[in-house]
């Protein structure tokens, strides 16, 4: 089977990948690229966990083929701290406590930083319907809610 | 299996052509946001993917005659933020924004929630009260058709092989005029509609009526256009008589099955007072 040469950038790194035609984006990230810090708790669009943007649209990355990343800029959760600077948000979450297992978080935070860049100043309903698309098993959402809300008023802050 | 190929035509000609010589076997990618779960579960085996988000026209929104034509494959993102469309057909956006959550909505297209023909798809009703017309384009040439006569059953439509959705003209609006869309579901988010329903109309500067589409979702095998509906509406001022007969009206169109989600009695019910509620919002809007 003929495998489909992409040209991409992720993380504003330009990235080139061979994928099959059925490949899923989250699949190349992970299988392909090793990027593995988005991931994968349903494969069918309901969960969020695989959350990435693609030129500034948050996407599920699980019903997204390889193939259609041709040209774009993909931002994943391994392009959001800058070097050993953490994100104000990866920061606040670590602070509040807004994570137990993890599996949520990196697409948990990439939805959040899309929706600070969007609306820097969310009410907590804008934010729990933002998020509605990223299930946590653990927290209760209460603390992610919150920290992304805390984080919101010192971005604004700062 | 067959080894599946994936193309991306740059211009419908060449995608219409894709499609046509495949002969059923292709599928045309929009959002994918039911074709890929639809593919990942086994339920369709394509050989070739048609991905047309590259031609330029289906991703394209333009006024035109003080209406809006949108591209088949816009994204409820990007309609989402089209300030002319939230003016004009507030109705229209609020249906197509309903459908999933935001990831969803940065990929999902209304020509996908058309052509997926699912009986509970969200834009559909809102789309059909606002009387809006797809282009269509095939090994033929281009065609136009009104939006409700393009499902004909639960994941069928009139398409021909080889035909593409290419855009929706929603026309431009009378002064008072006004839409809306409700649905029910047993959540706030992301489910499944129980029950839909879209109106628009029109009304005179003392009040009454003068023109009116009402249409519903997921109460039978295709979103319906209720003439009847219509017909309560038009004439009055939306007083208590003309309310109950758009009830009795939408009861009377529904031919609902019963599942998880809510029973036939209930889905009938419900209608009637989505409908209700609906010509309310639409008669808001209008008054300005
Ligand atoms: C988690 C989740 C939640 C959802 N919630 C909702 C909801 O609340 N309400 C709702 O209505 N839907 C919902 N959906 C279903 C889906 O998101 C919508 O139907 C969406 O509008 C489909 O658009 P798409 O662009 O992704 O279509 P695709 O998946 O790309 O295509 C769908 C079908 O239409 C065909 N097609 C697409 N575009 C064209 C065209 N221009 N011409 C001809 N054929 C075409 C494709 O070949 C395919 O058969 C949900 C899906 C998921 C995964
Ligand atoms: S893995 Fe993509 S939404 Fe769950
Ligand atoms: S922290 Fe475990 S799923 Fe959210």
């Amino acid at each position: 089977m003929a495998k489909i040469h992409v040209t991409t950038t992720i993380n504003g790194e330009p990235v080139e990948f061979l994928c099959e035609p059925q490949q899923t984006m989250l699949d190349v990230l992970r299988d392909e690229l090793r990027l593995t810090g988005s991931k994968e708790g349903c494969a069918t669009g309901d969960c969020g966990a695989c959350s990435v943007t693609v030129g500034d649209r948050l996407v599920c990355s699980c019903l997204m083929l390889g193939a259609e990343a041709e040209g774009q800029e993909i931002e994943t959760i391994e392009g959001m701290a800058d070097g050993d600077t953490l994100h104000p948000l990866q920061q606040k979450f670590l602070e509040e406590a807004a994570l137990q297992c993890g599996i949520c978080t990196p697409g948990v935070l990439i939805a959040a930083k899309a929706l600070l860049a969007k609306n820097p100043d969310p009410s907590e309903s804008e934010v729990r319907y933002w998020l509605a698309g990223n299930l946590c098993r653990c927290t209760g959402y209460d603390k992610i809610i919150r920290a992304v809300m805390d984080c919101a008023a010192d971005m604004r802050g700062a | 299996m067959n080894a599946l190929t994936y193309e991306s035509p740059g211009s419908l000609d060449e995608a219409v052509k894709l499609l046509a010589a495949a002969k059923g076997n292709a599928k045309v990618l929009a959002g994918g946001t039911d074709l890929l779960v639809q593919l990942r579960m086994g339920m369709i085996k394509p050989a070739m993917i048609i991905d047309i988000k590259k031609i330029p026209e289906l991703t394209a929104i333009n006024e035109e005659n003080g209406g809006y034509r949108v591209g088949a494959s816009v994204s409820g993102a990007v309609l989402g933020e089209h300030d002319g469309m939230k003016a004009a057909w507030p109705g229209v956006v609020e249906a197509f924004e309903l459908i999933g959550s935001t990831q969803i909505q940065g990929r999902a297209s209304m020509g996908g929630n058309l052509c997926n023909g699912s009986p509970a798809a969200d834009a559909v009703p809102a789309m059909i009260a606002a009387d809006a017309v797809c282009t269509i384009a095939g090994p033929n040439g281009r065609r136009e058709a009104k939006v409700e006569d393009i499902v004909t059953g639960p994941g069928q439509t009139s398409l021909a092989n080889g035909e593409i959705v290419v855009d929706f003209l929603f026309p431009a609006r009378p002064a008072r005029s006004g839409d809306a869309y409700l649905r029910f579901i047993p959540r706030t988010e992301m489910d499944i509609a129980v029950v839909g329903a879209g109106i628009s109309l029109t009304l005179d500067d003392a009040g009454v009526c003068t023109d009116a589409r009402v249409a519903l979702g997921a109460v039978a095998p295709t979103q319906l256009l209720l003439q009847d509906g219509a017909a309560a509406l038009i004439g009055s001022k939306l007083d208590g008589a003309a309310m109950e007969k758009l009830d009795a009206a939408a009861r009377a169109a529904c031919r609902p099955i019963t599942d998880k989600r809510g029973t036939i009695e209930y889905r009938i019910k419900v209608a009637g007072v989505l409908a209700r509620r609906a010509a309310k919002i639409a008669q808001q809007r209008a008054e300005g």
